[in-house]
Parts: C-alpha cells; sequence; structure tokens
C-alpha cells in the first residue's frame, strides 16, 4: 500500500475541511456569534497542521484500487471526527460521541440528529451543520481531485471509491476535468434554487440552510418543525430541487452538452422518475381518507414532499408523516431502501442497481423455462459487463448483512422493532427520519452510545457505499501482501 | 489538445503515456473491453469499448470537438475507414497507420483523396532507420533537426579512442568549429550535460550535433572509418526487410536476405532480382557460420521474435565488422535492453508513436507552443527541443555569456538560413532562428523557459 499517498490525501482533506470552516466564521460575524472564534481557531489550526503535512507531495502518486478505498474511507473518519470538534469546544453538543453523530450525519448527508431543539443552537453552528451537507453530497475527494495534478488513472480509484452507483465513470477524459464539471452542475444548481426560495420570500439565512440540505439530499432543518412552517410555494421549490439533486449527474451534463435525447434515454431517470409519480398518487389517494389535510393541492403537496423526500434520502419533512395511514408508511420504507439514481448526490440502494436486481429476477425465471438461453441483463440498451453484475450481488448482499447486524445491535436499547427497524433504514440509507420513537417530530437522542456508534458506522457505509469502510475493518488490507 | 486514438495495442499505449504527460486530453476507442480498462487504470484517460468506425462510438468520444484522430489499430482497412467517417462529422485532423505495401506506395493519392494529414507505415520508417544508421555506422542513434539538415548523433567511446581520457575543453582541436559535445551517458546510465571539466571514459556514449559532412570528418579525425555499409546480411524477410532491401539497394548497397518460408523467399526474388536471397533457418548457428559473417559488414536481426533477434546481434556483434541492427518490438524494459551490447534498436512502434508525436508538437506550435522538434532521449531522462523564435523576447538579442540559463540546460545549436552556429558565449539569438536545446528539465513549451 502506497502510505505517503495516503497521508498526502489525509493532510489534503484536513485542510480543505479548515478552509471550509471559515464559512461559518463569516457568518458569525453576520451574526456576532461568539461561537465564531472558536471555529476560526480549528480552521486555521487544520489549514497549518495540513498544510504542513502535504507540502511534500510524495514520490510516487500512484493509487492503488485498495489503496482508494483505504484513503477514501479514512478521509472520512478524519473529516467527521475533526468535523466534530466545533459542536464540542462551543458547548452546544458537549458529549464528543453526540456530536460526532451529529457531524457523520452532516457529511453523510443523513440529516438525523440527536438535538431535540435545534432552534437553541447558534446560527454559526446552525450554517456548519447544513453546510456539512453541501460539502458531503458531492464528496470531499471529488473536490480534492480538482486540485490535486494527475497523470495515470489511479486517481480515478478516488472517485470510484467516493460516487455513489454500480459503476462511476468519466464525463471527459481528465479526472480533474470530471470533478470539475460536476462541482460546477452542482454549484449553479444550487445557486439557483437559493434564488428562488429568496424570490419567494424565504429569510437568507433559511435559504441558505436549506438548499444546502437539499443540494446534499442532507435534510438537517434550522426550525424545530423542519420544512413545516414555509410557505406552499417554498414547499414546493425544495420539493422540486429534492428532486433534481436525485438525478444522474450524467443526465445534466447530457443536457448541458446539448444531447438531450440521451440523457431522457437514461434507464435509470426513467424509472426513478415513474416510481415517484407512482409513490406520490397512491400516497396522495391514501392519506386523502385521513382528514389530515384540507383540499387537493395541500395533499398532494404533502405527499409529493415526503416522497420526494424519502426516496432522494433527504430527510426533510412538512408533516409528521409518522401520522400517516400504514399503507403510506410503508411505501415510505421501500423509497427508503430504493433511494436517489446512481451519480446523485443521494444514498440508498440506488435505481440502478435495483433495476438490474429486478431484472435478474426475470432473468431466471426467463432461464427456468428456457434453460439453454442465452441471455444478458441489458441497462441502457448495452448489456451489463460480467464484474459489475458481481460486484452488484456483493453489494447488496454487504447491504443486506449490516442492516440486520445492525438492527440486531441496536435492539439492546429496548426500543420497537419499527423504531430500531427505521432506525438502521434511515441511517443506511443517509435519509434521516424514521418512525415511531425516531420520526419526523421525534430524533435519536435517546439511544445509547454504543447504538449511536453504530449508526454513525451505519451513515459512513452507506454514504461510501459499505465498501471503503468495510475494508479499513478488513485486518489485511493492513498487512503487505 | 482533444485527442481521439483508435487502437490500443503498443503503439496506441506509447501514445498515450507521451500524450498524457503532455497534459492532452486523450480518449481511447477499442474493441477489446479488458485493454480499455487497463489503460483507464494506468493513466487519466477516458476509455470507450467500440468499433472506431461507427459514427455512433466516434459521436460519444466527442468527435466535433476533436484536434485529432489518430487511428492505430492492426488493419489498415480499418485505420482508413475511422479516418473517413471522423472525417464526415469533423474538421479534425486525421492520422492513420498503414501498413500494406500497396497503400503505402499509394500514400500521397490517399492522403490527398481521403484528406489524412499523415499516413505511417512502421515498417517503412524502421527500415529507413536502419538505412541510415548503416550509413553511419559508427553513431549508435541518429536523430535530426530542421528538415535532417542538421543531426544528432549518439557514439560510443570504445578502448584506444583518441578522445579517451581527454576533458572537453581541450578537444576542440579535434572537434573543430562545427561540432559541439551537448550529452553524456555513463556505463551506469546516469546522463550528464557537460561542461568543459568533463573527461571522456571509456564505455561512455557521448551525443554531438553536427551537420550531416562535419560528422563524417569528425569520425575521420578520431579514427573511426566512417565507410558505410558495404554489404548487409538480414535475417527475416517481412516487412521491414522489404522495404529495407529497397532502401539500401537504391544507395548501392549488397543485400542478403535470409528469410525461412519458401513462398516468401520466391515473393522476394521476384521483387529484388539483384538481392541474394538465401532459403533457410537464419537463427541456427551452422547457416550463420556458413554465411561467413565476418566477410559483412553488417548484420540486420528483424525476424518476428524479439528474443531471437536480440541473441542474433549478440552473437554477430562479435563477428560483423560495422553494425548490427535489431529489431525490437516490445516497447517495455528499457534499462535491461540497454544494459545488452546490442549496438543499435530499432523499435518500429517506438518510431511510429515518435514520428505522431512530433506532428502533434508542430500542430501544438500553431496553438501557441513553439516547440518545433522534440526527441526524448537517455530513457527520457533528456530532451532535446528545437525552438523556432518567432518573437522578440527576454531571450533574444542578447549574447549567450550574459543570459542566465538553468542548470543543466545547454543551447546545443542555432540554425539560422539553413546554417548551423555552435554558439560561443559572444553568439546571439534572433526572430527568425531555430535554438536546439539539450537539457535535463523536462517539460519547456517556450525558449523563454531555459532562464532560470
Amino acid at each position: 500500500m502506497n502510505y505517503s499517498m495516503i497521508r498526502f490525501i489525509l493532510a489534503w482533506v484536513l485542510k480543505v475541511e479548515g478552509v471550509l470552516m471559515l464559512l461559518p466564521c463569516i457568518i458569525s460575524l453576520i451574526y456576532r456569534d461568539p461561537e465564531g472564534k472558536v471555529y476560526l481557531l480549528l480552521a486555521l489550526a487544520a489549514m497549518l497542521v495540513g498544510g504542513l503535512i502535504s507540502a511534500r507531495r510524495p514520490k510516487n502518486m500512484e493509487l492503488y484500487p485498495k489503496d482508494g478505498f483505504v484513503a477514501v474511507g479514512l478521509s472520512w473518519v478524519l473529516l467527521s471526527a475533526y468535523g466534530a470538534l466545533p459542536f464540542v469546544f462551543t458547548g452546544e453538543i458537549p458529549s464528543y460521541v453526540d456530536a460526532f453523530f451529529e457531524i457523520v450525519s452532516g457529511f453523510t448527508t443523513t440529516g438525523s440528529s440527536i438535538l431535540s431543539d435545534v432552534e437553541a443552537l447558534s446560527h454559526t453552528t446552525l450554517l456548519w451543520r447544513s453546510f456539512s451537507h453541501w460539502v458531503g453530497g458531492m464528496g470531499v475527494l471529488v473536490f480534492i481531485l480538482m486540485m490535486i495534478p494527475s497523470q495515470n488513472g489511479s486517481h480515478m480509484n478516488l472517485m470510484k471509491a467516493e460516487s455513489p452507483g454500480p459503476e462511476v465513470s468519466k464525463f471527459v477524459p481528465k479526472v480533474r476535468n470530471t470533478a470539475r464539471i460536476l462541482y460546477r452542475l452542482y454549484l449553479i444548481m444550487t445557486v439557483v434554487q437559493i434564488v428562488l426560495l429568496l424570490a419567494a420570500g424565504m429569510y437568507w439565512f433559511d435559504a441558505l440552510c436549506i438548499s444546502f440540505g437539499t443540494a446534499g439530499t442532507g435534510g438537517f432543518g434550522i426550525l424545530n418543525s423542519s420544512c413545516g412552517s414555509y410557505t406552499p410555494a417554498q414547499q414546493w421549490i425544495i420539493t422540486v430541487f429534492m428532486i433534481a439533486f436525485g438525478v444522474n449527474f450524467s443526465f445534466y451534463y447530457l443536457l448541458k452538452i446539448r444531447r438531450p435525447k440521451d440523457a431522457f434515454k437514461m434507464e435509470e431517470v426513467r424509472y426513478y422518475i415513474i416510481i415517484i409519480l407512482l409513490a406520490i398518487g397512491v400516497i396522495a389517494w391514501n392519506i386523502s381518507g385521513s382528514g389530515m389535510y384540507h383540499g387537493v393541492e395541500e395533499t398532494v403537496r404533502a405527499s409529493a414532499f415526503q416522497v420526494g423526500s424519502i426516496i432522494t434520502t433527504t430527510g426533510f419533512s412538512t408533516t409528521d408523516f409518522d401520522m400517516w395511514p400504514t399503507l403510506s408508511k410503508t411505501i415510505l420504507v421501500g423509497l427508503m431502501v430504493i433511494g436517489a439514481c446512481a451519480g446523485s448526490t443521494g444514498g440508498g440502494i440506488k435505481v440502478s442497481r435495483f433495476v438490474i436486481c429486478l431484472k435478474s429476477v426475470k432473468q431466471a425465471i426467463y432461464a427456468i423455462a428456457h434453460p439453454r438461453a442465452v441471455r444478458k441483463i441489458r441497462m441502457d440498451g448495452h448489456p451489463v459487463p460480467e464484474n459489475i453484475m458481481r460486484s452488484l450481488y456483493g453489494y447488496m448482499v454487504a447491504y443486506f448483512a449490516i442492516f440486520a447486524f445492525s438492527v440486531l445491535a441496536v435492539s439492546v436499547d429496548n426500543f420497537s422493532f419499527e423504531t430500531n427497524f427505521t432506525a438502521v433504514a434511515a441511517t443506511l440509507n443517509n435519509i434521516g427520519p424514521g418512525l415511531a420513537q425516531v420520526g419526523p417530530t421525534q430524533n435519536f437522542g435517546g439511544f445509547s452510545i454504543f447504538s449511536k456508534l453504530v449508526l454513525s458506522f451505519d451513515m459512513l457505509a452507506g454514504r461510501l457505499e459499505l465498501f471503503p469502510l468495510l475494508m479499513i475493518f478488513y485486518p489485511k488490507t493492513w498487512k503487505n501482501c | 489538445m482533444q485527442i481521439v486514438i483508435i487502437g490500443c495495442g503498443k503503439v496506441g499505449k506509447t501514445l498515450v503515456a507521451q500524450l498524457v504527460a503532455e497534459n492532452h486530453n486523450i480518449t481511447v476507442i477499442d474493441t477489446n473491453p479488458e485493454v480499455v480498462e487497463d489503460i483507464t487504470e494506468l493513466y487519466d484517460v477516458l476509455g470507450i469499448v467500440g468499433n472506431g468506425t461507427s459514427n455512433q462510438i466516434l459521436q460519444s468520444a466527442d468527435i466535433e470537438h476533436t484536434d485529432v484522430l489518430i487511428a492505430v489499430t492492426d488493419r489498415d482497412e480499418v485505420n482508413l475507414l475511422c479516418c473517413v467517417i471522423a472525417k464526415q462529422k469533423s474538421a479534425c485532423h486525421t492520422i492513420a497507420r498503414v501498413r500494406n505495401p500497396i497503400y503505402s506506395a499509394e500514400r500521397h493519392f490517399l492522403r490527398h483523396e481521403l484528406q489524412l494529414s499523415l499516413t505511417i507505415n512502421p515498417e517503412q520508417e524502421a527500415a529507413r532507420e536502419i538505412a541510415r544508421l548503416l550509413q553511419f555506422p559508427n553513431a549508435v542513434e541518429i536523430d535530426s533537426f530542421a528538415q535532417d539538415r542538421i543531426d544528432m548523433l549518439r557514439f560510443r567511446i570504445m578502448k584506444n579512442s583518441p578522445l579517451e581520457g581527454k576533458a572537453l575543453r581541450d578537444l576542440s582541436p579535434i572537434l573543430g568549429g562545427n561540432i559541439l559535445v551537448c550529452m553524456a551517458g555513463t556505463e551506469n546510465g546516469s546522463v550528464v550535460i557537460p561542461d568543459g571539466n568533463y573527461v571522456v571514459k571509456v564505455g561512455d556514449t557521448l551525443t554531438i550535433i553536427a551537420m550531416p559532412g562535419e560528422a563524417e570528418k569528425f569520425f575521420n579525425r578520431i579514427g573511426i572509418t566512417t565507410n558505410r555499409a558495404k554489404n548487409t546480411i538480414i535475417i527475416g524477410g517481412g516487412g521491414i526487410s522489404y522495404y529495407l532491401t529497397e532502401f539500401l539497394l537504391k544507395m548501392g548497397t549488397e543485400v542478403k536476405i535470409i528469410e525461412q518460408n519458401k513462398a516468401r523467399c520466391e515473393e522476394l526474388n521476384e521483387l529484388f532480382p539483384s538481392a541474394v536471397i538465401d532459403c533457410g533457418d537464419g537463427s541456427s548457428q551452422e547457416l550463420l557460420n556458413a554465411e561467413h559473417l565476418e566477410t559483412m559488414d553488417s548484420l540486420v536481426a528483424c525476424t518476428g521474435i524479439d528474443e531471437v533477434n536480440a541473441i542474433l546481434s549478440l552473437y554477430a556483434r562479435k563477428k560483423v565488422r560495422k553494425k548490427v541492427v535489431t529489431k525490437l518490438n516490445h516497447v517495455e524494459f528499457d534499462d535491461v535492453i540497454d544494459s545488452l551490447d546490442l549496438d543499435s534498436v530499432v523499435n518500429p512502434r517506438k518510431l511510429t508513436a515518435q514520428k505522431i508525436l512530433q506532428y502533434i508538437r508542430a500542430m501544438n506550435n500553431s496553438m501557441g507552443s513553439n516547440v518545433e522538434t522534440l526527441y526524448r532521449l537517455m530513457n527520457g531522462k533528456v530532451e532535446a527541443l528545437a525552438f523556432i523564435i518567432q518573437k522578440a523576447s527576454p531571450v533574444t538579442g542578447v549574447r549567450l555569456a550574459d543570459l542566465r540559463t538553468k542548470q543543466n540546460t545547454l543551447i546545443a545549436g542555432i540554425i539560422r538560413g539553413g546554417r548551423l552556429i555552435i554558439p560561443g558565449g559572444q553568439d546571439t539569438i534572433e526572430v527568425g532562428d531555430s535554438v536546439i536545446v539539450v537539457t535535463t528539465n523536462l517539460g519547456f513549451v517556450d525558449i523563454s523557459d531555459i532562464l532560470d
């Protein structure tokens, strides 16, 4: 393993985190929050230490696939471990484990909180929480890739390990330029959302934080009611952007280079839209009888907002969907597991994996009827390569194994099964709220320290698609052979 | 520049390695998914699996915005077709590798009719290189600048050479005013840009820069007969042998070819009545002994198998009078090959890649950089570049003695009006000159980069 390169990357992560911490510092100046000093000191410390360690470039810049995974896994642990410090030092979340849970939830764009009263936090900390969503959404290593020049293809391993989806591909020949295109699209869409929310009359600080949360498909609200107290127009804007950020970014790139035909041919995006429309329809019909909402618009809005929020794994809410009928709740849990598109900022299993899995079920049935038939599973008209299928099955098994063990581990706290199950589903899929004890009006504060660590692991594993994190805990990774 | 390369064989790979190092944006297309995967793992390029003749595949490689398309698959027809199809949708320059002698003979016609920018025939390039080496048996390697008017020759210092043990500053009577030693490689593989204090040792390879006629005189002065090889024995009767025989017969060299395949022998005999064609296994020692190698001036080993070529050359090195040339196809293991006493090595794939690279660099000129020619020498440790001075800069009009240049950087020659000036402290660089720079600081793109 190329340890000096991993050290170099970790130092860069620290350096970049320091720079990112300057944004809350600016906010603290505007609101005259005393917490700003803590952020400034930590930012300077990170830049200094990271800068010193990364000053000398390693001779061998090559990253083997294993190194890429390990570097990404460690980077995210470091990012979270350091990012939790301001919460502790400002005294706003005194327990380190709680602070760690909170920032992991931020960077992994989960949005689960251990706080019962969000409004008590300073503006500076609120912004850092929401901003962590924005950074984590597209990925911090993709960000760093924009800055490290590379000649060999091995740096693609970093992007492969950090970006969600079964198959990660470049748009243009250079990793660096691909990363730039991604961040440019991401930034433009975020700015458009901020402008629209401002135009719809939202206060600027809310617009900023909510847009960060939407873009990263995170879900930290800055009000105790999440998005419930915003106007219908604002809620609609958030709904549309949540769904937009759950779309594969290749779609936008194809639109940008004026190949809309190819963009709309993307099978995954089509299924994604179909699933969303179906879910909105069924839930709207199902909750219209419950008497919770008045009029068609409010019913559809509640349904659309929740569906958009859950399938993209954002986790905002405008209503307490824990009160919904069982059919609607079950659909939501299903959407939690499916998740957004590959190559988006969302979490979950991903629509493309889900579609391929369903196709392989169909394939299995077909194979029983026609034992000699040769037929490949296709996606976007191309056969899915054998190695992708293999890693996909591996992923699915690992996913459900982690799911099951996490539910088992969390059960120690003796909450209801619904609570434990949805708590794991909400964290492993990077959603945020679950049902019952961890429902939209509740929080994760009641869990024991052990459960919080398990759930933090789930969040990181979910965001990095399991393997980078599993690699760190796999003993043979650290042996030279 | 945006470059599309179709075909990821050895040439394709060599091109990718070089072009990535020169910071171009590269897309590779190959029908074999494994090859594409390998190359995208190794280099920061975009890989597309598919047939380069398909318009759809070319579209997905963004052919409209491509500057150069290079087709180097193993089939001539595919290469030509790729270029033609690409041309329909794009204004890109197209480069095709074309090996078949039939197409090669008509390359001017093809180039014109199919609007190709460059066709390249690796076997012919290799043959030309070998022919050049046989004309200058003392040089290990020859590179040329300024449309072949200036040569850079690398040669090895043998025992009892008059240069042995002398410092370069004391050599001026031998060198004369028209020759400059611009690079010295020691036996253990290190390279220096020598100054006057450098002492020449046995086993060094010195590189000199000179006009072709001057080099010959110089070799005469240091007691090496520069008489070109008068006869040659070629082992293997493939494509290279065909082109080489054509060149050599034109130059008046006697040629003998040993080829195993009877039908091929007959074919060669029809083509070249004046050459001696022997049918037999050129790698058998008895046969070689029977050919009386010690009466031959030179031997060219170009069978299809690298290992056989290498062994043949090592054997012939002791017998043949002037020159042994080995054809190798593998592009890797440079260090190992250098450590063998093979005399000159010719690698058709490297030559092809180099020729294409030169073309692309020339294209880059019009896009800002003014590097006219660039050679990577001594396993890529040294670059020799020719710059065209298009406009006045801090470098022009200043006496060279007053220029503060970077360490290990030498202004090796100034070409003015087609004549080589070996620069001294009083000379200046003027607009319109071509300047040859030799340096171990890689990656210069402008003449002003030589300044410290």
